[in-house]
């Protein structure tokens, strides 16, 4: 684990590049990170992630700025830029039912090729899957899913990079932690090691890649 | 009474003391406000939270505790908070007791639709193909009909949510049940007669033996 100054992590992050971000609704989603992102003006990315945000907040900052080819999330409803760049082709945007997201995400992250899950059988969500039976019910097989670099936001990170939450900030950030090749962590506290007790990491500082320095 | 109210205090009466209980955001919010006295019902957010609380006082909100709207919320005694794949692993492992959702059509077999009008709205689904899925009990808080089309009708025009029935839809007019796979009507509202539920309801409607009035 290095730590790093904000404007070499987004150096860092080439035009094109997979990015899986935290966040639901924003709540969670590393919004420094999104900050330069949007000032070095990178193009032509993929996001996973619950959500668009609404505009001007997380995600919905990088919708705005017209720096996104790609999307796969669960639920676009509440950002009208997405819907509108949707819409007009700018965007491709991959709808994922938001409990088969996470667990292609945690599958892509665990090792596995994929899961079967009996959500969306029966609806269009099943076009273009293989259906496979299982004592007697059907599943869809849903692939694993991985990403360039995974962009985290936890509430305390010690020196190491272990990683604790904060309430409802939780939610895709340590399945994510797990899913891409180079893991970004902005933190609202930094600790020394020891003030997160071995019980209360929930991601181990050996998945985390780089640490951003606050200021 | 207004149609939003009747929906959400008929729906309150389904609520029995320890279950765990999501429900959607609109109509199925409101329920939460009519819990019956005494009896402690834990409420989940997909977003990852059991245990919440009604909206809290200006200037008491936290930008980590929300709702799956992302709107601030409170926590009660007793709630946790866990990731995305621990929530949806409660909602499909039939850890759920009862889900709470909006509806745009239900076919006369209990099937439901209201995630999407194509070319109109494609807000995604959300974690709404799971809850139908994986709850074990699938309530739809609606309004009977949409600017007077029937919203009950023979089969959805649009595209599913799921193809497993719901339990019960709960309108302003009546409560229907899908025990035997086939809509039934089997609770009218207050002033509400057997004939016009059915004028409003454009699938065909068994009716059970005993139709009660709907106890708000």
């Amino acid at each position: 684990m290095k730590t790093i100054a904000i404007e070499s992590v987004a150096a860092m992050i080439p035009d094109g590049a997979s990015l899986m971000i935290g966040g639901f609704m924003g709540v969670g989603t590393p919004e420094r990170v999104i900050d330069e992102l949007v000032r070095q003006h990178k193009k032509k990315l993929a996001v996973i992630a619950n959500d668009t945000a609404v505009p001007g907040r997380g995600i919905g900052k990088l919708v705005t700025a017209g720096l996104l080819d790609k999307v796969i999330a669960s639920h676009i409803g509440l950002n009208p830029d997405t819907q509108q760049q949707m819409i007009a082709g700018k965007i491709a945007v991959d709808l994922v039912p938001q409990g088969t997201l996470i667990e292609r995400i945690r599958a892509g992250g665990s090792g596995l090729g994929g899961i079967l899950t009996p959500t969306g059988v029966g609806t269009v969500v099943e076009d273009g899957k293989r259906k496979i039976d299982v004592n007697g019910t059907s599943y869809l097989l849903e692939t694993a899913l991985r990403a360039d670099f995974a962009l985290v936001h936890a509430f305390l990170a010690d020196y190491a990079g272990n990683l604790s939450y904060a309430l409802t900030a939780r939610n895709f950030n340590p399945v994510i932690a797990l899913a891409a090749d180079t893991v970004i962590v902005t933190a609202d506290h930094i600790v020394p090691v020891g003030v997160i007790a071995p019980d209360h990491v929930v991601t181990p500082a050996a998945v985390v890649d780089y640490l951003v320095a606050n200021r | 009474m207004d149609a939003q109210t009747i929906i959400a205090k008929r729906i309150a009466r389904e609520l029995r003391p320890g279950m765990l209980v999501n429900l959607g955001i609109g109509i199925p919010t409101l329920v939460a406000n009519f819990v019956p006295e005494g009896a402690s019902v834990y409420f989940q957010s997909e977003n990852g939270l059991i245990g919440t609380g009604p909206i809290p006082e200006e200037g008491m909100t936290h930008p980590t505790l929300t709702d799956a709207g992302g709107r601030p919320v409170s926590a009660l005694p007793g709630a946790s908070t866990f990731d995305s794949a621990m929530s949806f692993a409660l909602i499909r492992g039939g850890h759920l007791d009862m889900t709470v959702l909006g509806g745009l059509q239900v076919d006369v077999q209990g099937r439901l639709a209201n995630w999407m009008i194509p070319g109109k709205m494609v807000p995604g689904m959300g974690g709404a193909m799971d809850l139908v899925t994986g709850a074990k009990r699938v309530i739809v808080a609606m309004q009977h009909t949409a600017k007077g089309k029937p919203k009950i009708v023979k089969a959805c025009g649009l595209p599913l949510t799921s193809v497993r029935s719901v339990d019960l839809v709960v309108t302003e007019m009546a409560v229907i049940g899908f025990a035997g796979g086939h809509a039934t009507l089997l609770e009218t509202a207050p002033g509400v007669s057997v004939e016009q539920v059915v004028e409003a309801t454009e699938a065909p409607l068994l009716r059970s033996d005993n139709i009660e009035e709907m106890k708000l």
